[in-house]
């Protein structure tokens, strides 16, 4: 099992040809309280880079792009009831969507943990 | 970001909350549906009986539920709310981008003339022939102070009227044959309908940067066209409170490359009766009766958006329209050949048109060109009052009718933009437009429009000046609790936004959908 | 000048701190050629009673509702307006306050929002409504607009009964839009929307009273529509009917948009309106325009904020909902404080009475020969077939001081079969006199 980031602070937790995507603890810090969370329809087809799910919080709304290209084929939906699980345990209980990886190369290009923990300094 | 999710329960429908706090002369006051029944009225209205009714099964059963006041009753309970709003007549309003100026009483006792207010948009043309007069004669003030060959009276606001503007454009462009032109630019520092506008008009919509200097450069322009592209938004005196010096060049390079020129008209007020947008080069711009006209805001609208039109785009101007008839004045309420048809039912706003040519009347040419110029030269004077305690994204040129300051100043105090604002409340001022424009962090927007006296910008900058060296002597809890004042302390936004509760329920409704 | 407070002397002070020479220096970054460069011919600054004077000028050349019998509806209704609204809506903290974005200081905006959006939800029998709209037709177009994003389905499907200047308002923001039905007017009140509806539809649009007066069946429409996965969006211009009427809510309407100019507002020769806008509970993200909810503040006590604003142009920019900015606030306020004078009990018996001068309008028209009333179910407007030209016969009647209807032919100029119609309105302030002139000009005219 490995976690790989976007410099868009989307992760990805990659198991077999399974990933979970959400958003990382220091995106859910800058958007502050989310109210929220718009996911996408289990069976869409992403593109890498497709918008999938939006989260709001009270004075923005920012696009959760697909980190990868693949199948969505669960999406969370304790979400809908409670949007603040993603404040409170983005990595674990705030999970967004997941996603069959069509291309395990592109899983490649992500950044790795200490890439994206520069990027976030 | 969390203010407090601590609070007690709303008290919803409790027949408690009247009794709760609130000084002698602001009382706590409670919901309409909780001191008023259905069976009080302030309306006095004989039961009639009906025989033979048409209704045929139509009949409501479901119950109506609506609370009713007396007289009394309801005098007092929209007078005690209103004392819980600031207003331009109890205070200054340096809302950046919203000219909040005097609303002068002239206007709204002119507005009530039954000739004006009392007359029913359909009935016949000949019985109404003063209102298009009026129409006529607002037309020909608003093309007169902008150089433009055409207007269209009906938007109902100034969105509503981008809109519009941006319709004619594509009318024009599909009856040029361009239809291929699918890209609109939008500086970046635009205010927010643009972008939606022309996206929803489904168009793309492609960013120019802004200069260091705040202003949109020619050169960023012309590599931004191309063959594709429909039309440019741009706001001047731009929404930093600038006015764009290359405009004309940036005209002309959009007219080149075989676009148009759209102008967001939400700043006229600094340049009216000085500059004529139309010498600048723009094909269409909205102007906000509401903001620049001095049409009241009402809390929120109603506004009034007319858009002035070049000779190019005149031709697709929407109906209705009035024209010259031999004998009297025609109103002209079907589309021709090119037009693109109707944006609202009937003739726009009627009572705005009134308000707005009362407001020019009284100020005259020579007046309008004095209250831009006192506009003008009121920004300024804060932005040079303040200059040397809050810092100046954009210093390179005089500003407009706006002073635009950055956070820098409170770098390291622990205080956030919307703190020092929430502040101004404690002190008695509106706050300023904060994180507008996007292009400049912590953005305060200040717009002190001609309405102010000395006396007041002077109180206002003592007073900015003084918050300012509060913060930065570390009196945090002062603009982090603030306001301590106000009816009411800061609101958790969050929570409404979560678990909307957007209207009142019986206590007992409420209960159930808890189950 | 009288608005502008600075003396000569006070703004030469104010420019030396500035530490400009003159005004013009401010205004350095505008292109010489474009600054000041030509007289605008525009007539001096004048005082309040001239001023007066020349509106009172203007204000003389219209004939206003008051100066004789009034007939006049098609979307937009005269009725009285209590003495208290007036006064009311001009004191300053409501006139002169801006949209309530610092809800710490607005808070009496912001409460009237909400009595407001609970009172258009009552009455439409919805579960939540919005702050307001610019006035019905555009709430429509609005509307439509919403539907497709639910549905994600592109066809849209405008009954005949519509009102015209509404349904050319959707076409606009529609345009070009090969998925935008608009069946043709039908003054009898047929119905054929119903086999209109397919797998591809959003939404039907239908109005009742509709245009002609006819009352519409909006619980088939509901049931049609549902069984093929549209939506019923349910369009009132006479917001009174629902004092009789049922609540469109009760009878399946998705989305419900009214005209509220009838409640608190004056007739304003078409504006400013007031456009409704109530929905179910599901769709609440994907309604247009502002919407206030309640919270509490940092002590705990009930407060009111606007909300959801995420969906609005100003965070959203070019994916937002739609690109409103304002919404209609001292009219919903009229509105508001209207309906709170009225209560149930008055709002019921003001539609009662609405009706019964209608009722007793249709009685006295379908005797006068040459007209016949083509209704069988109306609220207070009807449409007449007369034996002669409608929009001649109008003009005829008001040189005679009646402001008789609205000749349809006004509205739908290329239909030659509407040619011979009026849509005329009865209002609690008509009276028997007024109905009686009416009758014996037609009669007159006719014979």
């Amino acid at each position: 099992m490995t976690t790989k980031f976007t410099p868009d602070h989307e992760y990805i937790r990659v198991e077999g040809s399974t990933g979970t995507v959400g958003i990382t603890p220091y995106a859910q810090e800058a958007l502050g309280d989310i109210v929220f969370v718009e996911l996408p329809e289990v069976g869409k087809v992403l593109k890498k880079g497709d918008e999938a799910a939006v989260v709001e919080s009270v004075k923005a709304a920012s696009e959760i792009y697909a980190p990868v290209a693949g199948t969505v084929t669960e999406v969370n939906q304790e979400l809908s009831g409670n949007p603040g699980l993603i404040n409170a345990d983005p990595e674990a209980g705030g999970w967004i969507y997941k996603i069959t990886i069509a291309d395990a190369a592109e899983i490649e290009t992500l950044l790795d943990s200490d890439a994206y923990a520069e990027l976030t300094l | 970001m969390s203010m407090n999710n601590q609070g007690r329960p709303t008290g919803t429908g409790t027949s408690g909350f009247a009794a709760t706090s609130g000084s002698a002369l602001l009382p706590n006051e409670p919901l309409l549906f909780e001191i008023g029944d259905t069976e009080h009225s302030g309306v006095d209205l004989p039961d009639v009986t009906i025989s033979g009714d048409r209704l045929r099964g139509f009949e409501r059963k479901t119950p109506l539920d609506l609370a009713g006041l007396t007289e009394p009753e309801a005098m007092r309970h929209y007078v005690r709310l209103s004392r819980l709003n600031h207003s331009i007549d109890s205070g200054m309003y340096p809302l950046g981008s919203c000219t909040m100026k005097h609303n002068p009483r002239l206007n709204e006792k002119m507005a009530r003339l039954p000739g004006f207010s009392d007359i029913h948009p359909l009935q016949p043309v000949s019985t109404v022939q003063g209102a298009l007069e009026l129409m006529n004669e607002l037309s020909h003030w608003l093309m007169t102070l902008t150089n433009t060959a055409a207007v269209a009276l009906t938007p109902k606001a100034g969105a509503h009227g981008e809109l519009l503007g941006m319709m004619a454009i594509k009318a024009a462009q599909e009856a040029a044959g361009q239809s291929h032109r699918k890209i609109v630019l939008v500086p970046e520092s635009a205010h927010g309908t643009n972008p939606a506008t022309a996206a929803f008009l489904g168009y793309t919509v492609k960013p120019v940067p802004a200069r260091e200097d705040g202003t949109v450069d020619v050169e960023a322009v012309k590599a931004a066209l191309s063959p594709d592209v429909a039309a440019i938004m741009l706001t001047n005196p731009n929404t930093c409170g600038l006015f764009e010096p290359q405009v004309i060049e940036i005209a002309a390079a959009v007219h080149e490359a075989g676009a148009f020129f759209y102008c967001d008209g939400a700043n006229f007020n600094a340049i009216m009766g000085v500059v004529r947008p139309g010498d600048l080069g723009i094909d269409a711009m909205h102007i906000n009766l509401h903001k620049t006209f001095s049409t009241p805001h009402g809390g929120g609208g109603p506004g009034a958006g007319p858009v002035v039109l070049s000779e190019a785009l005149a031709p697709f101007a929407p109906v209705p329209f009035v024209r010259k008839g031999e004998k009297s004045l025609e109103l002209v309420e079907h589309a021709e050949a090119q037009a693109l048809g109707r944006v609202t039912a009937f003739h726009g706003q009627m009572g705005m048109y009134v308000r707005a040519l009362t407001y020019m009347l009284s100020h005259g040419g020579d007046g309008l060109a004095q209250a831009a110029e006192d506009a003008v030269l009121n920004a300024n004077y804060i932005k040079a009052r303040l200059s040397h305690v809050f810092s100046v994204p954009f210093p390179d040129y005089p500003t407009m009718h706006e002073a635009l300051f950055d956070d820098s100043f409170l770098e390291g105090t622990g205080v956030t933009t919307l703190d020092f604002a929430k502040a101004l409340i404690d002190e008695g001022f509106h706050p300023m437009t904060m994180y507008f424009p996007l292009v400049v962090h912590g953005a305060m927007l200040i717009e002190p429009t001609e309405s102010e006296s000395k006396q007041t910008l002077d109180r206002f900058c003592d007073v900015m000046e003084e918050l300012a060296q509060d913060a930065k002597a570390g009196n945090r809890e002062r603009f982090t609790a603030a306001p301590m004042k106000a009816p009411r302390r800061r609101l958790d936004e969050t929570r409404a936004a979560r678990q909307p509760v957007l209207k009142w329920e019986r206590p007992e409704e409420t209960l159930k959908a808890a189950e | 000048m009288r608005y502008l407070p600075h003396s000569p002397a006070e703004r030469s002070e104010m420019l030396g701190v500035i530490g400009a020479a003159d005004i013009d220096a401010l205004f350095s970054a505008v292109p010489a050629r474009a600054l000041k460069s030509i007289d605008l011919r525009l007539p001096a600054h004048s005082p309040e009673f001239l001023v007066e004077a020349h509106m009172r000028a203007l204000a003389a050349k219209n004939r206003s509702g008051a100066d004789g019998p009034f007939f006049v509806g098609a979307g937009a209704y005269r009725h009285h307006v209590p003495a208290t609204v007036d006064h009311l809506i001009q004191r300053s903290e409501w006139l002169t306050a801006y949209t309530p974005y610092q809800p710490e200081i607005s808070q009496g905006t912001l409460q009237m929002l909400f009595e407001f959006q609970t009172q258009v939800a009552k009455l439409t029998g919805m579960d939540v409504a919005n702050a307001s709209l610019y006035d019905g037709s555009t709430g429509t177009a609005e509307a439509v607009l919403m539907a497709r994003r639910i549905t994600k389905r592109p066809k849209i499907v405008l009954s005949g009964g519509l009102h015209p200047h509404y349904r050319d308002v959707v076409k606009a923001y529609l345009k070009d839009d090969a998925d935008l039905e608009c069946l043709t007017a039908s003054p009898e009140g047929q119905g054929d929307i119903l086999d209109h509806i397919d797998e591809q539809t959003a939404a039907i649009v239908i109005q009742t009273p509709d245009f002609y007066g006819h009352l519409r069946n909006l619980r088939t429409a509901a049931d049609a529509a549902h069984a093929k996965g549209a939506l019923l969006i349910v369009v009132i211009t006479e917001v009174v009917s629902l004092g009789l009427l049922e609540a469109p809510g009760a009878l399946g309407a998705d989305i419900v948009v009214a005209e509220g100019q009838s409640i608190g507002n004056a007739l304003n020769f078409g504006g400013p309106y007031l456009g409704l806008l109530a929905t179910r509970k599901e769709f609440i993200r994907q309604m247009p325009g502002r919407i206030c909810g309640e919270t509490v503040d940092a002590e705990g006590q009930r407060g009111f904020v606007l909300t959801l604003s995420t969906r609005e142009q100003h965070i959203r920019r070019e994916k937002a909902t739609s690109n409103i900015c304002t919404n209609s606030g001292l009219c919903a306020l009229a509105f508001s404080i209207h309906m709170a004078l009225l209560g149930e009990a008055g709002f019921t018996r003001l539609a009662r009475l609405n009706h019964a001068n209608a009722c007793k309008l249709a009685d006295a028209l379908a005797a006068v020969p040459g007209v016949e009333v083509l209704n069988t179910t109306f609220f207070n407007e009807m449409t007449i077939r007369t034996s002669q030209p409608a929009a001649a016969l109008i003009e005829r009647l008001a040189m005679r001081g009646i402001l008789g209807g609205v000749p349809v032919s006004r509205l739908e100029p290329d239909d030659p079969s509407v040619s011979n119609l009026i849509v005329l309105a009865a209002t609690e302030l008509t009276t028997d006199a007024d109905i009686a002139a009416l009758c014996a000009a037609l009669a007159e005219e006719l014979a």
